[in-house]
């Protein structure tokens, strides 16, 4: 490839362009590690939670105190019987234990019975009074606790982010761009000369390419340095999915760029194009959680193919062939984009 | 010679509600070596003329040949021979004047070094600048360099001066005319009069989508049959001059002929000419503007002073006198009773 041909000018320019607007580069690489960073933190797998325990004050209330406090699980405050209530009603503790009044035996546990914490906070605190005092359990258990990389929260979302990342790079990267060099008269003046067409689209792909390829080395260099992913599956059939996915992006950003003359109008296509998959296709939480009724229309999203693909091959170690369906489905969504872009195409 | 552009009855309607017929019928040929303008006001067809003598819009009916060759059959060789710059393309704005440049040689077989193509139309010293950063007459000298780095037969350049400051334009200008001394033949697009007159061998006066006039400048300026234009305006008296009369009628510039254009409304005493002027010696038409009165005169030194006894006859005195040689400008008026830049 010499440097003076056509395909590697126009490729050439459009790295330029790419590289010389600040913003973009800041959106397309600074801003998936941002939100990896801030998302990584936010649901970074802490060590379990303390319960919190108000124990209203009186007699009686120093020895509940101490025991809770020896079992380690627990947070105490000790509260006075109004703020108690409000403290309930406010979620600051789960659960306020009342001390039996001078004289009685029975303490009273006041709880919201639909917070799954003060179900859980009831049951801990009942057991470690009970077995203070001198309970016995019939049967002896042991516990085992596990924390597994690749069930963490951050191995989940990498795989989200880079599907994020191709599909809104190719859209932009593609049918923004050329609708600006068509709003520009650029493309007009690009016809009007001999180059051949196949090298200007080649020169786009060949571009976009280069970059998913920078992209998702990048995120998952991060993932691995910042928060130790591991990568179960093989690096070339993630780099494989990442081309099949800029395949398939690229190829819906060519068919909203095909006909578009206004950026506004490319903007909103491009919006609305990538809305569901947005909501749907897996990216912050798995597309799993919508109703049945919904699945087969969520599965045949290309996003959620290929963020299914991704999570597979880097968090389960799947191979390439436990993932045909979801490769045929995605090339499906590429050839048809394609075929249909270039039969709308409109150069002036 | 196989002249470098002919077509015939070339028409092209744009569809929609209604349709708009752009170009009607319109006959061109151009020949080799000529530098050729294609003159007209705005949206007059020159732009739809020119895209589709370029092959970038399908002509609705008429046939079109370029350097001998149709668009149909040898898009690919005309490609190569022809160089282009269209009305109001913008570059990428982050490219270098030499990063596009080359991009543009590229696509060609057999592409002028780069280099010597900025040099050509004076953009050496920006050569590393972005296009962000071009003036106006700048970024057409890089469009002029885009069109002329793959060599061309033929060149088209639509309205290359339109929006430049006057030192842009004259600018431009010298590098058109070094083309047109190398034997290019050129086909420039304009709304300014004096801009084809100084550069075109020939041009084509375009209203209207068709041809209204052809000719070298100084044949279709000597076709008013009065090559100078008399303008004046005097005060005193009110009212129309005597045997001022058919108020209403049509313009014309026949002399001897039909009555005056109306008087143009507005300004109080604005003068009002009369009929009876187009009697005195020389005078072959006239008409009423702004404020002031336009003779167009075979000899302004017989004109002139019958023109001022005649205004002493009516007790009324000049408050403005000029001469001129008659341009295109007024070529355009007389065929069609407007100005060019009228919208």
């Amino acid at each position: 490839m010499s440097s003076r041909s056509a395909f590697a000018q126009l490729f050439l320019a459009r790295v330029r362009e790419f590289l010389r607007e600040p913003e973009v580069v800041f959106w397309v690489f600074g801003f998936p590690l941002i939100l990896a960073i801030g998302l990584g933190i936010a649901f970074r797998n802490r060590p379990p939670d303390r319960i919190f325990v108000g124990i209203v004050e009186g007699a009686g209330a120093s020895p509940i105190a101490a025991t809770l406090e020896a079992d380690g699980d627990f947070h105490v405050e000790m509260l006075a019987g109004q703020e108690a209530g409000r403290a309930l009603r406010l979620g600051k503790v789960a659960l306020v234990v009342e001390p039996a009044p001078a004289g009685e035996l029975t303490q009273s546990y006041r709880y919201d019975p639909t917070r799954p914490d003060s179900i859980l906070a009831r049951q801990k605190v009942d057991d470690a009074i009970q077995r203070a005092a001198g309970r016995s359990d019939p049967v002896s258990v042991s516990e085992t606790r596990i924390s597994e990389p690749g069930a963490r929260y951050i191995d989940f979302l990498i795989p989200g982010l880079m599907g994020m990342n191709i599909m809104s790079g190719g859209m932009w990267g593609v049918g923004f761009v050329l609708t600006d060099m068509r709003s520009r008269g650029l493309l007009k003046r690009l016809v009007a000369t001999p180059m051949r067409r196949t090298d200007f689209l080649a020169a786009m792909m060949a571009s976009r390419m280069v970059l998913v390829f920078a992209e998702m080395v990048l995120l998952l260099v991060f993932g691995w340095l910042a928060f130790g992913l591991v990568v179960a599956g093989s690096v070339p059939t993630i780099l494989l999915f990442a081309v099949l996915g800029a395949f398939v992006f690229t190829g819906l950003g060519l068919l909203a760029g095909s006909r578009a003359r206004k950026i506004e109008t490319i903007s909103g296509l491009i919006n609305l194009i990538m809305l569901p998959m947005f909501v749907f296709s897996g990216i912050f939480f798995s597309s799993e959680r919508f109703p049945d009724l919904l699945q087969p229309f969520i599965r045949l999203l290309p996003l959620t193919a290929l963020n299914d693909a991704l999570r597979a091959v880097i968090l389960e170690g799947a191979s390439l062939v436990t993932q045909l369906p979801r490769v045929g489905l995605l090339l499906a969504w590429g050839g048809f984009s394609f075929v249909l872009a270039l039969y709308r195409f409109r150069w002036t | 010679m196989t002249p470098a552009i002919r077509c015939a009855g070339l028409t092209k309607i744009y569809e929609g509600k209604p349709p708009i017929e752009a170009v009607r019928g319109l006959d061109l040929e151009v020949r080799a070596g000529e530098c050729f303008g294609l003159l007209g006001p705005n949206g007059a067809g020159k732009t739809t003329t020119v895209e589709i003598l370029e092959g970038i819009l399908a002509p609705t009916g008429g046939e079109v040949e370029i350097l001998g060759l149709s668009w149909d059959r040898d898009e690919r060789e005309l490609r190569e021979r022809i160089g282009v710059s269209l009305q109001e393309t913008k570059f990428p704005d982050k490219l270098s004047v030499e990063e596009i440049v080359t991009m543009f040689s590229s696509f060609h077989r057999k592409g002028r070094p780069p280099i010597e193509v900025i040099d050509e139309v004076g953009l050496r010293e920006k050569r590393t600048a972005w296009e962000l950063k071009l003036s106006g007459g700048q970024r057409q000298r890089l469009a002029v360099a885009c069109a002329l780095v793959g060599d061309p037969d033929l060149l088209f350049l639509d309205e290359p001066t339109t929006g430049l400051d006057p030192q842009s334009r004259r600018s431009l200008w010298e590098v058109i005319r070094r083309l047109r001394s190398r034997g290019r033949t050129i086909v420039l697009t304009t709304h300014y009069m004096d801009e084809a007159e100084k550069l075109c061998d020939r041009v084509a006066v375009i209203d209207h989508g068709k041809v209204i006039a052809l000719g070298t400048p100084s044949g279709l300026i000597s076709s008013l049959q009065g090559e100078h234009v008399v303008e004046f305006a005097f005060n005193g008296g009110t009212g129309s001059l005597p045997g001022a009369d058919g108020a209403d009628a049509e313009p014309s510039i026949e002399a001897g002929g039909g009555p005056w254009p109306p008087a143009v409304a507005g300004a109080i005493g604005e003068p009002e000419v009369a009929a009876d002027l187009l009697d005195l010696p020389s005078v072959i038409s006239g008409r009423n503007e702004g404020g002031f009165i336009h003779l167009t005169v075979h000899e302004p030194h017989v004109a002139i002073p019958a023109l001022l006894e005649r205004l002493e006859s009516k007790g009324r005195t000049l408050s403005a006198l000029a001469t001129r040689h008659a341009s295109l400008e007024d070529v355009f008026v007389a065929l069609t009773g407007r100005h060019l830049r009228d919208e």
